[in-house]
């Protein structure tokens, strides 16, 4: 590993210093009483249109985004701008369905998608299957987000063997954890104002910057070799690269805000109208994600991966190391330290949300309703803190002993999991049409039958689908989720049948959903 | 927050201009090709990006014409 970079890190950890401060400061922001739960875990539902943006935007556009995708086009080319598609087509469900959710949940005084389920079809092992769908697909994200700050600690030069080698990772989420422990979502919500700056100042830099050192565009794709510049052209009797890439950006931005930590950020919004607006300008994160992916091929023209000072680097996190070492290799010290402070920053305000989430999810959806019925609020906000510090704690245990290569590999399989909660939460927002157990079938269905194609193809998140004599290779989430939904509407006539003279327990009326 | 009639719908016609983003980059074949490019980036590249732009002038046009 090359030397430490001493100007690098001292601002680093300036900055990271800075962020601290404000993590624990944010319990008196907007001052509420921290033992309620929907003040600790939901900010109160005060945030307006901004604070919301940068919110949601620190949220759903994560550090291990910005190492990932880049690294992605970095070593596959083209199909990495899949991210570009998948956060166009998120927004039109955030416009259309989410206000209604938030409207529903602010009435009912529901924090998480296990509560709207729970009062919308009155089934609680449904919500418990949505609860537990949420949580584990979340454990293994927080853990990605670790990764993050282990590429950019191990950039600056920090090396060690054994525990001293995790050290650092370990300080920051003891912070991390202290931090969401005192002050709840308002200490990302805070800390995500200062991060999202720095990531924007590091990103439109580096746009102009780097390309002129490189000679410009024109110079920087001639670099990149031709099969990995474009999709490849499918072949006869196929949909082939298409397909795949199509069904990745639409079912990537399906199961997207079904995520526990993405529900949070929505429903800790002052009102719909904040959403709505956020549709609209949450694509201004969506733009720097697309100039981020072309980082890639920044590395890719630069040649770093062939520069003997970052061979160590790309030996110990393989093409993760890409935009490290192009931001070493482009940049003086004191930038580096901004931009890997960015990084490493940015990692800590989804972990947090994340945690959040998963606990508020335990607390409501399984403490509350099967362990202890009628918990003071005290005792209820209390259950949620202790939580989220086992959360993130299990995270860094995965993270230190587990290789990282499993944690990508759950994290790909979390995607397909928690899409198969969109037939009771996105849909139940619209009908109560559907039958409880039904779902809970069809959900079943979806997460067995996407686990085992998933499986099938080595954990990869493509599947082809063959057909008729023809090949669909496409995004084994969607393919999974039409069969849930299948599922659940040919039996829901069938339960209905069954059980005649049904009670109706929807709690919700259709005055709640809207504003 | 009561249950007085609501005042105004929520569907409106307006959100059909939607599909047009989810048609423009949803269908890679209008796309994937390098010609032409733009101050060097190859068409795949700029036209997604173009897109981003575009989506979020439709979906401030949706929110300025549907909410009061």
């Amino acid at each position: 590993m090359q030397d430490v970079n001493w100007i690098a890190l001292s601002i680093f950890v300036l900055l990271f210093g800075l962020i601290s401060w404000l993590g624990f400061a944010a319990a008196h922001w907007r001052k509420g009483d921290l033992d309620l739960l929907h003040e600790w875990g939901l900010g109160g539902r005060r945030f307006g249109t901004l604070i919301t943006w940068f919110l949601v935007g620190g949220d759903v556009y994560t550090a291990y985004t910005f190492i990932a995708v880049p690294a992605l086009a970095f070593g596959a080319g083209a199909v990495a701008f899949f991210a570009v598609p998948y956060t166009i087509v998120i927004y039109p469900f955030l416009f259309l369905v989410f206000p209604r959710l938030w409207n529903v949940c602010r009435k009912h005084g529901y924090i998480t998608a296990g509560d709207f389920v729970r009062g919308r079809f009155g089934n609680r092992w449904l919500a418990l299957a949505i609860a537990i769908t949420g949580i584990v697909a979340t454990m293994p994200y927080i853990a990605l987000q670790l990764v993050g700050i282990q590429v950019v600690v191990g950039a600056l030069g920090i090396s060690g063997s054994g525990l001293a080698a995790d050290l650092p990772l370990i300080i920051a989420f003891l912070v991390l954890a202290a931090f969401t422990y005192s002050s709840g979502l308002r200490a990302p919500a805070s800390i995500a104002i200062v991060k999202d700056i720095l990531i924007y100042i590091t990103a439109f830099t580096a746009i102009i910057v780097i390309p002129i050192e490189l000679g410009g565009f024109g110079k920087i794709f001639a670099a990149v070799p031709p099969q990995k510049l474009l999709l490849a052209v499918p072949g006869p009797n196929t949909t082939g690269a298409y397909g795949s890439y199509a069904t990745l950006a639409l079912g990537s931005a399906l199961a997207l805000f079904l995520y526990p930590h993405s529900l949070t950020g929505i429903l800790s919004a002052s009102s719909g109208h904040a959403i709505r607006r956020n549709a609209a300008m949450l694509p201004g994160y969506s733009f720097m994600l697309g100039l981020l992916a072309l980082f890639g091929f920044f590395a890719i023209a630069a040649g770093v991966a062939n520069l003997p000072e970052y061979a160590a680097g790309f030996k110990q996190f393989g093409n993760n190391f890409a935009v490290p070492a192009l931001l070493l290799h482009s940049f003086p010290s004191w930038f580096v330290g901004i931009a890997f402070a960015a990084i490493g920053i940015g990692a800590l305000v989804p972990a947090a949300i994340m945690s959040i989430a998963a606990a508020n999810l335990y607390t409501r959806n399984i403490h509350r309703e099967f362990i202890n019925k009628s918990p003071s609020d005290r005792q209820e906000s209390q259950v949620a803190k202790w939580v989220s510090l086992i959360v993130k704690f299990g995270a860094l245990v995965f993270i230190v002993f587990v290789p990282t290569q499993y944690a990508i590999q759950l994290q790909l399989l979390g995607g397909i999991w928690i899409i198969q909660t969109l037939p009771s939460v996105m849909l139940g927002v619209y009908t109560r049409w559907f039958n409880d157990w039904a779902l809970l079938l069809g959900w079943a269905i979806g997460i067995f039958a996407g686990t085992a194609m998933a499986v099938a193809v080595n954990l990869k998140a493509a599947y082809p689908l063959a057909f008729g004599g023809y090949t669909f290779p496409g995004y084994i989430a969607v393919y999974t989720v039409i069969l849930n939904l299948v599922v659940a509407i040919l039996l829901t006539p069938a339960f209905n049948a069954l059980v005649a003279r049904r009670v109706p327990a929807d709690q919700t009326a259709a005055a709640d959903y809207r504003a | 927050m009561n249950d007085a009639p609501p005042k105004r719908r929520t569907w409106s016609w307006w959100h059909l201009l939607f599909v047009v983003q989810f048609v423009a980059v949803l269908w890679p074949p209008f796309y994937n090709s390098a010609e032409p490019r733009w101050i060097g980036i190859p068409f795949f590249y700029w036209y997604q990006m173009l897109w981003v732009v575009i989506s979020a002038v439709i979906t401030a046009a949706i929110y300025l014409a549907t909410d009061d």
